[in-house]
């Protein structure tokens, strides 16, 4: 009984887990997964470089950062944090397939309240 | 159902094989049919241990005594949370927990991966699956080696009536919960581990795979840290020797891991943050990883004497083999890789924030190493001088209160400094108002409790009252920061910074509940009072400013748990009035191994349990336990065992008739003890405590889960990032308002 159990077992994960192994290898397919992943990669560094910007504003505005040091720093993580957008624009303009669908009607909207760390 | 159990482990063992080497193929031929399927043998992993751990509670809840793990560790007569919980009381369902919330665990983070960390998610997938794999590998192989006792679907070819029951100190509503949040914090700190080795294998050591599994080391931490305040409440309520932390080999293992993890969980924000101490966060999340799995080897091999290790088995030397494995394994891994772990950048100043990371990181490194040489001793000092020798709690108290204090107090000079450098004059200014609620913490404690000659807790009361009024005033000039660029009131500029600030204000909410629990480990340990009394009824004693007296004794039999009660109802007074009426009590239980021709001397030398006598305030607690001297009742046990001897070795003593014959006859025995214990009480130990402060223990330590939960909230932005946009907007309208 148990024998049997396990054979009807392992043929259902069988055939749950060999879904991907009997898809044919498409490159269009393997492209579009390898730059989501790049997108998503950079999104989370975006997501990073704007909680390091909203925190040295914080320890600015709260005395802990002087005038000048704040700004040299601001300068630096704004510069870092736009060499990121733009390889995020240069991401998106090369996908193979046209991304442009998935952008949502809010994402164009600006949100200065809405960007809290993640 | 058992055998739908037992088929889907057998199944289970195959799916994480093939997950672990699926994904090895996927990552090396970098073709993701293969990394897919990987994954979904991961998922289908935690689908068949769900169902053998639903099997297997099933087989619990029903009382099917033909299952070799419900006949050794529950009884029909146990309550039912007991029945479910009873599962990880064994060393098999503790190895099925520890797969169970590992294929969670890993599930949840192969999912929130499927589309990112292509190179890195891989191996971390074949990491996960391969510490699975031992796991579930352990527990077949309990049903090749039945010595071992790792099977967990055992079966019985002789059905007993009525299982040996749970072990009745574990049966206590927080020893339920404890051992599964132990566990799912060792579980989890396997994800930071499995990603650490996959970036260390594709040598993308950015702070990418930190990010992703960041949430997961917070979740292990939060885990842990319930875990240990579930056992020390447990221990401060059932043990009956007043304290909650004793420095027990099994309570350090739990600590161990949590203080690297939580040296990881600051040390990450500077690599996150500045690309920095790489090598470091490696070693520190490998170092956890192994500590964890040492927590479950310490518990499981028997290897050190502990009040809380309730099996010796043979998982110890497969265990310690894995250790080695990820030891040695991880560090070759590390060492190869150092070029690629450089510092992007250096530190700018000592006075910076990451500065002091480093060294709040060395010093809980420090602790931890402290806690494995005590925890160890014995071992290290059989192994040089051939015999054991073991370390107290006051060894462990020298070196771990300096440095607790000294914790304690960079957990208020942090929120103080900035990152990359703060001017000195400007740190000193910040420091002015900490510094003076330390005085003020520190003057009062004195004074009020004549501490002046205590300096370790003059310096733990310094630290905390300039912690907490350094986190107060960050939090103040924060709010303020805003309102002058909002213009909005008060409490909405201190709601939007702190939403918006989760990750550093659910962090400053954790200091806080750290700096409430040490203030309670403080006052309970440097101002409690204690006295053992010996009393019979009528008599009182005096402990401190209390006057206790024995008033009456207490006696109850509880014939579903197979329980005896013997207690005693003190009159705690102060001043004339009266302050407290306690009960505690000891419990004995009928034991499923007991000898049958001496059943009541196995009664009361068998299982037992202090019930304690508890007032609990918010300054103080007045604690009782206490423990009936029943030498005078050893002519009537011993005359009652011969009578059960003589029957019990008669040829008639099969008989079904004369065994229940026997089981009236033990009844009316007990009964005519528990009449005797009330008329003719004998005298008992009470061991009387006023231990102030120590429901601050338990109320920082749910402070600071609440604000570790506040922490790994995801953010509006992230919220709304999964279900709209990935390419947003620009920089400066993203940001918007500063803080």
């Amino acid at each position: 009984m148990e024998v049997l159990i396990a054979i009807v077992i392992v043929a259902a994960v069988a055939a749950f887990v060999s879904v991907p192994l009997r898809r044919a290898r498409g490159v269009d397919e393997v492209e579009d997964s390898a730059h989501e992943a790049v997108v998503a990669d950079l999104e989370a560094q975006k997501q990073a470089k704007y909680r390091e910007i909203r925190d040295t504003e914080l320890d600015h505005a709260s005395g802990k950062i002087a005038d000048e040091e704040f700004e040299r720093q601001d300068s630096e993580l704004r510069a870092e944090a736009i060499s990121i957008l733009k390889q995020i624009d240069a991401a998106t303009k090369t996908a193979p397939r046209a991304a442009g669908g998935e952008e949502s009607p809010g994402a164009s909207r600006p949100a200065p309240s809405e960007t809290a760390d993640p | 159902m058992t055998a739908l159990g037992a088929a889907a482990l057998v199944a289970a063992l195959l799916t994480a094989i093939y997950s672990a080497v699926a994904a090895v193929i996927g990552a090396r031929s970098g073709d993701r049919r293969w990394v897919d399927s990987a994954r979904r043998a991961y998922y289908a992993l935690f689908g068949l241990l769900l169902i053998c751990v639903i099997s297997l509670e099933y087989a619990f809840l029903s009382d099917d005594f033909s299952v070799a793990l419900v006949a050794n560790y529950s009884a029909s007569t146990m309550q039912v949370g007991y029945k479910f919980a009873a599962l990880w009381g064994s060393q098999a369902g503790s190895l099925m927990l520890w797969a169970f919330v590992l294929s969670i665990a890993g599930s949840v983070v192969l999912y929130m991966t499927r589309n990112t960390h292509r190179e890195v998610a891989p191996w971390a997938n074949a990491v996960l699956a391969g510490v699975a794999t031992f796991f579930v590998a352990m527990m077949v192989a309990g049903s090749l080696i039945t010595s071992a006792d790792t099977y967990p679907f055992e079966i019985l070819t002789q059905v007993p009536a009525q299982g040996a029951g749970l072990n009745p100190l574990l049966r206590h509503p927080e020893m339920a919960i404890h051992p599964p949040m132990l566990y799912s914090g060792y579980v989890f700190f396997t994800v930071p581990f499995a990603f650490a080795i996959g970036a260390l294998i594709t040598r993308r050591l950015d702070a990418s795979w930190i990010r992703s599994t960041r949430r997961f080391a917070l979740i292990a931490w939060l885990f842990l840290t319930i875990g240990l305040a579930l056992g020390a409440r447990w221990s401060y309520s059932e043990l009956g020797w007043g304290g909650y932390w004793a420095w027990d080999p099994v309570e350090n293992a739990a600590l161990m891991p949590w203080l690297t993890g939580t040296a990881f969980i600051h040390s990450i924000m500077v690599q996150e943050r500045r690309g920095m101490l790489k090598v470091w966060n490696v070693s520190l999340i490998v170092a956890t990883f192994a500590l964890s799995l040492l927590g479950t080897f310490l518990v499981r091999s028997g290897i050190l004497q502990s009040i809380h290790a309730f099996g010796e088995s043979k998982v110890g030397v497969p265990l310690l083999c894995l250790i080695g494995v990820v030891v040695v394994g991880s560090t070759a891994l590390i060492v190869s890789r150092l070029p690629d772990l450089k510092s992007e950048r250096r530190i700018d100043s000592l006075l910076s924030r990451e500065s002091f990371f480093m060294l709040n990181n060395l010093l809980f490194v420090g602790l931890a190493v402290v806690v494995f040489w005590g925890t160890f001793f014995p071992l290290i000092s059989e192994l040089f001088t051939g015999s054991t020798s073991s370390l107290a709690a006051p060894w462990f108290n020298r070196y771990t209160t300096p440095v607790g204090i000294g914790l304690l107090f960079l957990a208020g000079i942090g929120p103080l400094v900035a990152w990359r450098r703060i001017k000195l004059g400007v740190l000193a200014r910040a420091a002015v108002i900490p510094t003076v609620a330390g005085l003020i913490a520190m003057t009062a404690v004195a004074t009020v409790a004549s501490a002046w000659d205590k300096p370790f807790a003059l310096a733990l009361f310094f630290a905390a009252g300039f912690t907490f009024a350094a986190i107060a005033e960050e939090i103040w000039k924060g709010t303020a920061a805003r309102r002058a660029l909002t213009g909005e009131g008060w409490p909405k500029s201190f709601g939007f910074l702190v939403t918006r600030n989760r990750r550093r204000y659910g962090g400053y909410l954790v200091h806080i509940g750290i700096v409430v629990l040490l203030i309670g480990v403080a006052a309970s340990s440097s101002f409690q009072t204690s006295r053992d009394l010996r009393l019979q009824p009528g008599e009182s004693a005096q402990v401190g400013d209390y006057s206790v007296t024995y008033v009456k004794p207490t006696a109850t039999i509880d014939t579903k748990q197979q329980k005896l009660s013997f207690g005693a109802i003190l009159d705690v007074q102060r001043d004339g009035k009266q302050a407290a009426l306690l009960s505690p009590s000891r419990e004995y239980f009928a034991s499923g191994s007991a000898d049958p021709s001496a059943p009541l001397r196995s009664f009361f030398e068998g299982e037992a349990t202090s019930e304690i006598g508890r007032k609990s305030g918010i300054s103080k607690d007045l604690w009782a336990a206490m423990q009936p001297d029943l030498t005078s009742f050893d002519p009537i046990i011993d005359k009652g065992d011969a009578i059960f001897a003589k029957l019990a070795n008669s040829p008639a003593a099969a008989d079904p008739k004369v065994q229940d014959y026997l089981a009236v006859q033990q009844g009316k025995a007990i009964r005519e003890l528990e009449a005797r214990y009330l008329n003719d009480t004998p005298p008992a130990t009470i061991r009387f405590n006023v231990n102030p402060f120590v429901i601050w223990i338990w109320l920082g330590a749910i402070i600071a889960v609440l604000g570790g939960l506040f922490a790994i909230w995801p953010g509006a932005e992230a919220r709304r990032r999964r279900v709209s946009d990935v390419y947003a907007a620009r920089l400066a309208r993203e940001l918007g308002t500063g803080v």
